[in-house]
């Protein structure tokens, strides 16, 4: 288990280097720069301007400019935030717990409706029920994320009024934050509205990222389901008399989690790129719209710390799902 | 003319039979073109009996046993003038109380026990599993039992066997599971489907030692599907013979090897090497089981029957007695193995 561990961290820290080096790269190539932003293009002074870009370092080459990040960044400083005069990884603490809290929402909608949707299809396979499901599954994975938000905001909030526009929580109330998430922050703050306000702001976004991986894990589900449902052990699960939904929910689902959990996994990343759009259209204050408002402002420390934080999140997912594998098969976890 | 006849084990009355199929039809497939995989087939099965069903693959051996089990799936349909067991109607049962005899009363065993056990849980679990949904034993009581059940079917070092998976067995040892588990309630008749077949040749003899000792002790009804005429000649009271899921004669052991009535059972007997001593070449039957879409009209064997006759490619036979057993040719095959045409 350990040298797994071991081998597998010795994947991880090229992988980070890699993402620098790209995240650098990337918002380099962008033309424009944040001093540009912040004064505006027209009528600068060019010796305000050479100074400016002096006191940020951003006179230097490219390459020493890079140098210069990645020492820093082996001392843990993730930079400071050229716009707000704030450490990067102080801004993203802040607001990471919302896109937490937005994720975790969005996955168990996926989970719960994707692995419920695939076990249906795949139990009713060739029949109505099935192909409704997969057709069903098939527009969502190719839903773009922006149409998908606007039109839900204009059917169940504008048209309907069930759900606010966007946000986290009416602007009456004024949760501490204790711990980042809204839910957790407005129940243990006892008032009762807030919770139900937190909770009418989530669903939502969470139905609009979450979207695309249920559409994923549910037809995963199903044809992982319909190989499993094949074997000789199911069989066996039947012949010993046992009620259909066990067979189903015990001896099927626990040998088709495999493919769905690394389907999972992966998700975790679409998920991550999607929630910036999906934050950007409910103006759901976590790291999504930071990001986006960083790269408009050119804010190189932000997008680069950014980036690389979200990338560590999905590494660190990934490397739970390869533990995971242990924990359903048991092959596996001998062959280690 | 043929004429229909009633089996004289049959007319011993349904009661007293353990199983008791009569005129069982297995179709897959719906529309212009279902297939009967398993047609018209009887058998019955007494109370602490061994009944052998032998045939080719494809046969509708495994089809027949499957469906008495209630495991054949929708598109498959079930028909059946008669299926129960021990007294009790098992096509109108409720699934509920089907569930409560299948496992427990009627018990399986498969050919590839190491696929036919769950990878994803440990063998004890798969065992408790099967004492908890039918004899609600839990807890301690119940990992005695296993205990008991894992020595009874002869696992050394059983009681480190119960953390194990599935895939740290070897097939015999997994077989030996799947009969433990087969046993744990006491079943009154346990199907066995080609028990040994993926087995080493050594390991198959135990087994199926193991099998007709724990028929004795516990007195169960034993259905034996193989191919292996051998085994069958050895711990089988009654041979079932099918093909192209017909059931083509039946009959008490002895019989069915000294004086075979059908030409299929004749043809089987001759693939047996002991049946051949002396012959530079094994007998075989041309051709093959015929599949759906190559049917004959007639007696189904016709095309490959080495003394068919032309009534054969038009009429289907029917299973008519003969000395103690029944089978299902025109021309059934006389004490010398002649068929009664000359």
């Amino acid at each position: 288990m350990i040298q797994f561990l071991l081998k597998r961290l010795g994947v991880v820290i090229p992988t980070f280097l890699g993402i620098t080096v790209l995240a650098f790269a990337l918002i380099h190539v962008i033309p424009g720069d944040p001093v540009l932003v912040m004064l505006g293009e027209r009528n600068i002074d060019p010796t305000y301007y050479r100074e400016a870009m002096h006191r940020l370092g951003l006179d230097l080459p490219l390459w020493q400019q890079y140098l210069h990040y990645l020492g820093n960044l082996l001392q843990g400083d993730l930079g400071t935030s050229i716009k707000t005069n704030i450490p990067v990884l102080q801004e993203f603490l802040a607001l990471f717990p919302a896109t937490l809290e937005l994720s975790l929402a969005a996955m168990g909608f996926a989970l719960v409706f994707g692995l419920a949707a695939g076990i249906v299809a795949a139990v009713k396979r060739g029949t109505v029920v099935d192909h409704t499901v997969m057709g069903a599954a098939l527009t969502g994975y190719s839903m773009p994320i922006f149409w998908w938000g606007l039109i839900l905001i204009m059917v169940v909030s504008v048209h309907l009024g069930l759900t606010p526009v966007s946000g986290r929580i009416d602007i009456e109330y004024d949760i501490a934050p204790i711990t980042g998430l809204m839910l957790i922050d407005t129940l243990i703050s006892g008032e009762p509205g807030a919770f139900v306000s937190a909770l009418e702001h989530l669903i939502l976004p969470a139905i609009v990222l979450g979207t695309i991986p249920l559409a994923v894990i549910a037809r995963m589900t199903r044809s992982a389901m319909l190989e499993v449902l094949r074997e000789d052990y199911i069989r066996t699960a039947r012949a010993k008399g046992l009620s259909r939904s066990r067979v189903i929910l015990k001896h099927a689902l626990r040998n088709a989690l495999m493919p769905v959990v690394t389907v999972i996994g992966l998700q975790v990343g679409t998920m991550l790129a999607g929630a910036v759009l999906t934050e950007t259209i409910f103006s759901w204050p976590g790291i999504g719209k930071w990001l986006i408002d960083a790269i408009g402002a050119r804010d190189y420390p932000v997008v680069q710390g950014g980036i690389l934080l979200i990338a560590s999140m999905i590494i660190l997912v990934n490397l739970l799902v390869d533990l995971l594998y242990g924990v359903i098969n048991p092959r596996i976890r001998h062959a280690r | 003319m043929p004429t229909t006849h009633t089996l004289d084990i049959a007319n011993a009355g349904g009661s007293s039979m353990l199983l008791d199929i009569k005129n069982l039809d297995v179709t897959f497939g719906a529309g212009d073109n279902p297939f009967r995989a398993v047609a018209g087939v009887d058998l019955q099965v007494a109370p602490g009996e061994i009944v052998g069903i032998v045939g080719e693959s494809g046969s509708g051996k495994s089809v027949t046993m499957l469906a008495a089990m209630g495991l054949i799936d929708a598109p498959g349909r079930v028909t059946a003038d008669r299926l129960s067991f021990a007294g009790r109607d098992l096509l109108t049962m409720k699934p509920r109380e089907k569930r409560a005899i299948v496992g427990a009363e009627i018990s399986m065993i498969f050919q590839d026990a190491q696929t036919s056990l769950n990878p994803a849980y440990a063998v004890g679990d798969q065992l408790l599993e099967t004492l908890a949904e039918h004899q609600n034993l839990k807890g301690a009581a119940a990992r005695a039992r296993v205990l008991e059940l894992l020595e009874q079917v002869e696992i050394p070092d059983a009681k480190s066997r119960l953390s194990a998976y599935p895939h740290q067995l070897s097939g015999g040892m997994s077989q030996r599971v799947m009969i433990a588990m087969a046993i744990a309630c006491n079943p009154k008749l346990l199907i066995a489907d080609e028990p040994t077949t993926a087995l080493d040749v050594t390991v198959q003899a135990q087994i199926m030692e193991l099998l007709v000792n724990l028929q004795r002790q516990n007195n169960m009804g034993l259905i034996l599907i193989t191919h292996d005429l051998a085994v069958v000649a050895e711990v089988a009271q009654r041979v079932v013979v099918m093909y192209a899921g017909e059931v083509v004669e039946q009959s008490p052991v002895p019989d069915i090897f000294n004086t075979p009535r059908h030409p299929y059972t004749q043809a089987l007997l001759c693939s047996i090497p002991e049946h051949s001593k002396g012959a530079e070449r094994l007998a075989t039957l041309s051709g093959v089981v015929p599949g759906r879409y190559d049917r004959p009209k007639g007696c189904l064997l016709s095309p490959r029957c080495p003394y068919v006759q032309p009534v054969c490619h038009n009429e289907h036979p029917l299973l008519e007695a003969t000395h103690r057993g029944s089978a299902r040719c025109f021309f059934a095959l006389d004490d010398a193995g002649r068929p009664s045409h000359g």
